[in-house]
């Protein structure tokens, strides 16, 4: 067993762990703190159910984003909607036998890649275009594009120019929960894209990239318009309803 | 007052471009803060701790416990900028703090640098900064340019409300003792005398019996204007501006007519006699509970059966949205009408059920338009399906004039401007910034004026109408243009008996 592939098992294993303990952490700490008011932007639903609705247009749509701003929305569906091809692509990589539905995607999977590369770019091109959004720009905002760029530019390498051994990788990852390593394949742009890909892992946590998380915390968008019929005294606020 | 200069309206509002960017063009205008006394008198330092730095990030920390909207808040924007050019100061000044995502940032960079790991790793590349003197200047000065419209929030992708981190920004302020004399002059007066305006029981009760004696001359009808009345059905609220700021008394005067056409028994309160609750304008909700709960108080004295609210924005974000839980339940009032409604949703009711009705002529000749209130049109409803806000008070106008129209769909509704007023803001020291921010609805009205001819723009709110007939005289339009809703139901209203 090489030192390399020790040393990507670990790097891969500890970037899951940091986004799956910094994202429980994070979504723990939204979901415990309380909302004392309501303060859904209105008109909103009168319901739970509809509210339900109206966070998942948001996540799948990006509904409000629309209204804002029709080619920042362009950008973002692209990149986001590409990657999400791409990821469910990369379910293949990770399962013994890919489901019959896995391997008729996979043309989809590859334009996804391509997509969410165009994707960033656009959105790369705005911030430093735009002088609006180059005012608002931090050096964190140009970085994390820059890391999504180089892992869309890295997998599309392998994909379309330097085909790395496939079988080589799904074996070395299958191998990590056995405690048996097999060697990882030992090739530039495969081994550039998983670092890359452990620090995008490693960084969501505290970064912006938050936002997957809160948007579906946000109180604006979450909660339905029942404050008139509904009591909504939050635990820290209830010794109020005594001093009156 | 400096100099400044008002800025030009658009020639057309479809292709107008945001402004370019201005960087600090507002650095320089500040609002008056309070004197030790105003603060002393809402449970604050009087000024300035010897630990403020520290005092308030405790404070932060505490807010981030307490409201998710911070905590969500401050983690999620990812700067795209949707929100940039939503903001009417940012469009009225072209400072670029007045952009949302910027005037957010201002108490992010501290959250980054004092809560978060990759603030305290990376400092600036992070965006994150240290709480100086500096920044806490900056503080006072963009967080008092904000009117916690909510436009922002509209389009934001997650929602995020720059009213929430504003009123955030402003009770740390308040509890390390740099408070902001207007809201904090008021929320006093109103806890020691009743009202915004410090008016006392005896002068109310004066200028009511004036208002009697007015109508009585106009209309030959005898519509009374009770105060104080055990017993009587309706409790109503309102703002206090409607007693004799010019129009909303206009509009006092028009939700009389309708009580007593409907032969409703209705009284004012002294106790209560304000219907604004500034104390959201702060974000304390030690405050607003402290101010809320003078009207649950009333009623129950009072003995009344319902509650209804007069036209104002803010107040009307309270009074739907929080009302209930900061002052519920409401178990005392009638079964039917268990919640405290808006005078609209009372006179729309009566309309739609033929208890009263209307004669257009009386408003002839008039060609009105409504401004949405943002805290009526995106914190609050009305009727009973989302949207009610937009619908009622249209069917009522309509009902009242003969001609209607609506300003350019990007600025009515959820999208609505704020007249450049609200969220505390609505006093002289900060003209340049009331004027400025006012651009983007002028330049709404300004395309209507000319292809419609308006004549009138109807506003529910009593800082709206406080704001346009100030304002709007500096962009060449007659302030009589601003008109109460039920100023126009008060001219329309049929009186007396088989009317």
């Amino acid at each position: 067993m090489s030192q390399l592939s020790l040393t990507m098992a670990v790097v891969l294993v500890l970037a899951a762990a940091i986004l799956v303990v910094g994202m429980a952490r994070k979504i723990w700490l939204y979901a415990v703190t309380p909302a004392p008011l309501r303060i859904p932007t209105t008109p909103a639903p009168f319901t739970r159910t509809g509210a339900a609705f109206r966070v998942g247009r948001e996540v799948m749509l990006f509904e409000s984003l629309f209204k804002a701003d029709k080619l920042l929305w362009v950008f973002s569906v692209l990149f986001h909607l590409g990657l999400l091809l791409v990821l469910v692509r990369h379910l293949r990589y990770f399962l013994p036998h890919a489901p019959e539905a896995l391997v008729l995607i996979q043309p989809f999977g590859k334009l996804g890649g391509i997509a969410m590369v165009v994707g960033l770019l656009g959105l790369l091109a705005r911030r430093v275009i735009l002088p609006r959004i180059r005012y608002i720009t931090s050096a964190t905002d140009i970085g994390t594009l820059l890391l999504l760029i180089a892992i869309g530019a890295s997998g599309l390498t392998m994909t379309y120019f330097i085909h790395t051994d496939i079988m080589g990788l799904k074996a070395f990852l299958a191998s990590i929960p056995q405690f048996d390593l097999q060697p990882i394949p030992d090739d530039a742009p495969l081994v550039t894209h998983l670092l890359l890909v452990a620090g995008l892992l490693m960084i969501t946590p505290f970064s912006k990239l938050l936002h997957m998380a809160g948007v579906f915390f946000s109180p604006t968008r979450n909660q339905c318009d029942d404050a008139r019929t509904r009591r909504h005294v939050a635990p820290w606020a209830r010794p109020y309803d005594q001093q009156r | 007052m400096a100099d400044f200069e008002v800025p030009p309206l658009a020639d057309d509002i479809d292709t107008a471009a945001p402004p370019a960017l201005a960087p600090n063009a507002m650095a320089h205008l500040k609002t008056f803060p309070a004197a030790p006394a105003h603060n002393e008198a809402l449970g604050f330092p009087g000024q300035l701790v010897e630990n403020w730095q520290e005092r308030a990030i405790e404070k932060m920390g505490e807010l981030l416990e307490k409201y998710r909207s911070l905590r969500v808040y401050l983690d999620s924007c990812v700067k795209c900028g949707a929100c940039a050019d939503k903001c009417h100061y940012f469009l009225g000044t072209g400072d670029p703090k007045n952009m949302p995502v910027a005037r957010q940032d201002l108490l992010r960079s501290v959250y980054r640098y004092y809560f978060t790991p990759a603030g305290k790793l990376l400092g600036r590349l992070a965006g994150a900064r240290k709480l100086t003197e500096a920044v806490l200047q900056e503080w006072y000065t963009y967080y008092h340019q904000c009117s916690q419209c909510r436009r922002c929030s509209v389009f934001c992708p997650y929602g995020i409300d720059t009213a929430e981190i504003s009123m955030a920004a402003r009770e740390i302020m308040d509890h390390i003792g740099l408070g902001q004399k207007y809201s904090n002059e008021i929320i006093g007066k109103v806890h020691k005398i009743g009202n915004n305006l410090g008016l006392p029981e005896p002068a109310l009760a004066n200028t009511l019996e004036g208002l009697e004696e007015d109508v009585l001359d106009a209309t030959g009808v005898n519509v009374k204007f009770p105060l104080n009345v055990k017993g009587a059905e309706v409790l109503l609220v309102t703002p206090s501006a409607d007693f004799f700021a010019e129009p909303h008394v206009d509009g006092l005067i028009g939700y009389a007519k309708v009580f007593h056409q409907a032969g409703v028994s209705w009284t004012l309160s002294s106790h209560a006699s304000e219907a604004a609750n500034f104390a959201m304008f702060i974000g304390s909700y030690d405050q607003m509970h402290k101010v809320a709960n003078r009207i649950r108080q009333a009623a129950i004295d009072l003995g009344v059966k319902r509650i209804v609210f007069g036209e104002c924005g803010h107040a009307w974000r309270v009074a739907y949205s929080f009302l209930n839980t900061l002052a519920g339940p409401w178990d005392f009032l009638d079964p039917r009408y268990p919640r405290p409604q808006h005078i609209l949703e009372f006179t729309h009711d009566l309309m739609m059920r033929g208890g009263i009705r209307f004669d257009k002529d009386a408003n002839a000749g008039m060609v009105v338009t409504m401004h949405d209130s943002c805290n009526v049109a995106r914190a609050s409803g009305m009727g009973d399906r989302p949207g009610g806000q937009f619908v009622i008070p249209r069917e009522v106008i309509k009902a009242c004039v003969p001609k209607f129209v609506d300003m350019h769909p990007d600025t009515i509704h959820e999208k609505t401007f704020c007249c450049g007023g609200g969220g505390g803001l609505l006093t002289d020291d900060l003209m340049e910034l009331r004027v400025k921010g006012a651009k983007p609805r002028m330049d709404a009205l300004k395309q209507v004026v000319e292809r419609d001819g308006v004549t009138n723009m109807v506003a529910i709110c009593a800082i709206c109408k406080s704001q346009f007939t100030k304002v709007m005289p500096k962009y060449g339009f007659d302030m009589g243009m601003v008109t109460s809703l039920h100023q126009l139901v008060s001219r329309a209203i049929r009186l007396g008996p088989g009317a």
